[in-house]
């Protein structure tokens, strides 16, 4: 694999296992209304490994909600071979659960409802299905809010509906689309706070890959950190976290990772 | 209460204002044309003691609730189709978009030599002027569908005719209602249309008795009669199905 496009700051651990996400020089085209052609990201090439935490990082415009996209099947590249599970990405599916920068709650249904509805799309019985919703809805502790309609609830728990309804039909991958850049401090700190615990819960049974423009949050969550320049996209650097979890921002590791990643992106801001 | 007083005080002023100009246009023309609001009011009365407006109103009812039925069941499946086909939108459209603006009363010669001068020719008028209306709004609605429903559902594993039924559909329906609302307008003034101008033998309905009215005082009573159940049927029967559609996605502005 050509990890030598990337310049690696601690050597990967030694993965048996196969990846469950490979990118392989993965190229995105966008053609504007006016005709002419932008490219979203170019030739990227990394894999994810199974139950890995990876953040893509990068600055605004960078590709890494397309890069998102074609992982979840919601858009072709123009070139390159997107793979999961040694298989190429032909559309979206219930394998890949998607959560949105906008929580994507259908506004027609309760949250309930909500969890629900994705249940029986991906095939769960009717009978399991009420205590499956239940238990989710219950996980995310917003149970008291379960009968009520998507606009009753504050984004923080419209985003926690969300993430009970992608998690309810237990995929393998979890795909977030800056699901926290939307949301208020405090509901994004404890939206981070969810995810790594169910980072620890499902470790090894579902892979997460969540693209955001905030370092620490990334640092917080992820496994490994690819950092994406500006546009158009490609891999600047990776960076392996292997804090362990629960992290806060204090700890001395994940500050350092923090600040390395902060200064690089700065770098890259900067440039003309 | 508070909030019925907010919503009942401005109408009632508003009719009552122009109660007050028609008496008063009234009092000082004396031309028998422009009959006072207790003529009118006397003729309304003894329109329904007499039993005539009564009848009229619940046959113009029935013949409203077929022909507007009959209209979003034809103009639903023809939105649909537009909505489904890029060929067949391209196509069909324009031809949609031209019996849209065509005039009611366009149809009422075509209705009479099809049906002759019948119930159906009326019925034929109404449909006709409304069902274009549903199929535009129907295909409005549907691609007007926030992308990001579809994307959701699509990631959740809908496909094919569940994302249509469980995503696509229930997104759509509050542009929809806003059509329906617009098309249901259309069949009511349609449906005066052609009561008033086919004089279907035996038939009564509200236009037929704005036709045989012999006096301005009755025809005006009839006019106000069809205005109340215009506004009545607005308000109350599509406006409600609309507020509750809204209210519970939170798309209704609180005042």
């Amino acid at each position: 694999m050509s990890r030598a496009a990337i310049a690696t700051r601690d050597e990967p651990a030694g993965a048996p296992t196969p990846p469950t996400i490979s990118l392989r020089r993965v190229t995105m085209t966008r053609v504007r209304p006016t005709g002419e052609h932008v490219v979203a990201f170019e030739d990227l090439t990394f894999d994810v490994e199974r139950g890995e935490f990876l953040c893509l990082i990068g600055p605004s415009g960078c590709g890494k909600t397309s890069t998102l996209s074609v992982i979840a099947g919601l858009e072709r590249p123009t070139s390159g071979e997107v793979l999961v599970d040694a298989r190429p990405v032909s559309g979206p599916g219930p394998d890949r659960a998607v959560l949105f920068q906008e929580p994507a709650l259908f506004p027609w249904l309760s949250v309930r409802g909500n969890v629900d509805l994705a249940l029986r799309f991906a095939g769960v019985p009717d009978a399991e299905r009420d205590e499956r919703a239940a238990t989710w809805i219950a996980r995310m502790g917003i149970e008291g809010s379960a009968a009520l309609q998507p606009h009753e609830l504050s984004t923080g728990m419209r985003q926690r509906a969300a993430l009970a309804r992608a998690l309810a039909c237990d995929p393998p991958i979890l795909l977030g689309d800056e699901p926290f850049g939307a949301l208020d401090a405090l509901a994004r700190e404890r939206l981070q706070d969810i995810v790594q615990r169910v980072r620890v819960e499902r470790a090894g049974r579902t892979t997460f890959v969540f693209a955001t423009h905030n370092v620490r949050e990334a640092v917080l969550l992820a496994d490994r950190v690819l950092v994406m320049s500006a546009a158009p996209g490609t891999l600047l650097e990776e960076f392996r976290i292997d804090a362990p979890r629960p992290r806060t921002l204090d700890d001395v590791l994940v500050a350092r990772v923090v600040s390395e990643i902060h200064d690089l992106l700065i770098g890259e801001v900067e440039e003309p | 209460m508070r909030r019925w007083i907010r919503e009942l005080v401005p109408p009632v002023v508003g009719i009552a204002v122009l109660i007050a100009v028609w008496a008063m246009i009234a009092a000082v023309t004396t031309t028998p044309s422009i009959p006072s609001p207790a003529q009118v009011w006397t003729a309304l009365r003894e329109g329904i003691a007499d039993g005539s407006i009564p009848e009229a109103t619940w046959k113009t009812l029935l013949r409203l609730a077929f022909s507007f039925l009959a209209a979003l069941v034809i103009g639903t499946g023809i939105g649909l189709l537009l909505a489904a086909s890029e060929p067949v939108r391209r196509g069909v459209r324009p031809i949609v978009v031209a019996l849209l603006t065509t005039p009611f009363v366009a149809w009422v010669p075509l209705a009479v030599i099809w049906f002759g001068v019948t119930e159906r020719a009326v019925v034929f008028v109404a449909v006709a002027g409304s069902f274009p209306a549903v199929a535009i709004a129907t295909l409005q609605a549907i691609r007007q569908v926030p992308p990001l429903y579809v994307r959701a559902g699509r990631t959740l594993g809908a496909t094919g005719w569940d994302l249509q039924r469980s995503i696509v559909f229930p997104a759509a329906l509050p542009a929809y209602m806003v059509g329906v609302q617009q098309a249901w307008g259309f069949a009511w003034k349609a449906l005066m249309a052609g009561e008033l101008i086919v004089p279907a033998s035996g038939a009564t309905g509200l236009g037929h008795l704005l036709d045989r009215s012999g006096d301005v005082a009755s025809i005006l009573a009839v006019v106000a009669v069809i205005a109340v159940i215009g506004v009545a049927v607005d308000y109350f029967v599509v406006g409600t199905i609309d507020r509750r559609i809204r209210a519970r996605r939170g798309l209704l502005t609180t005042t």
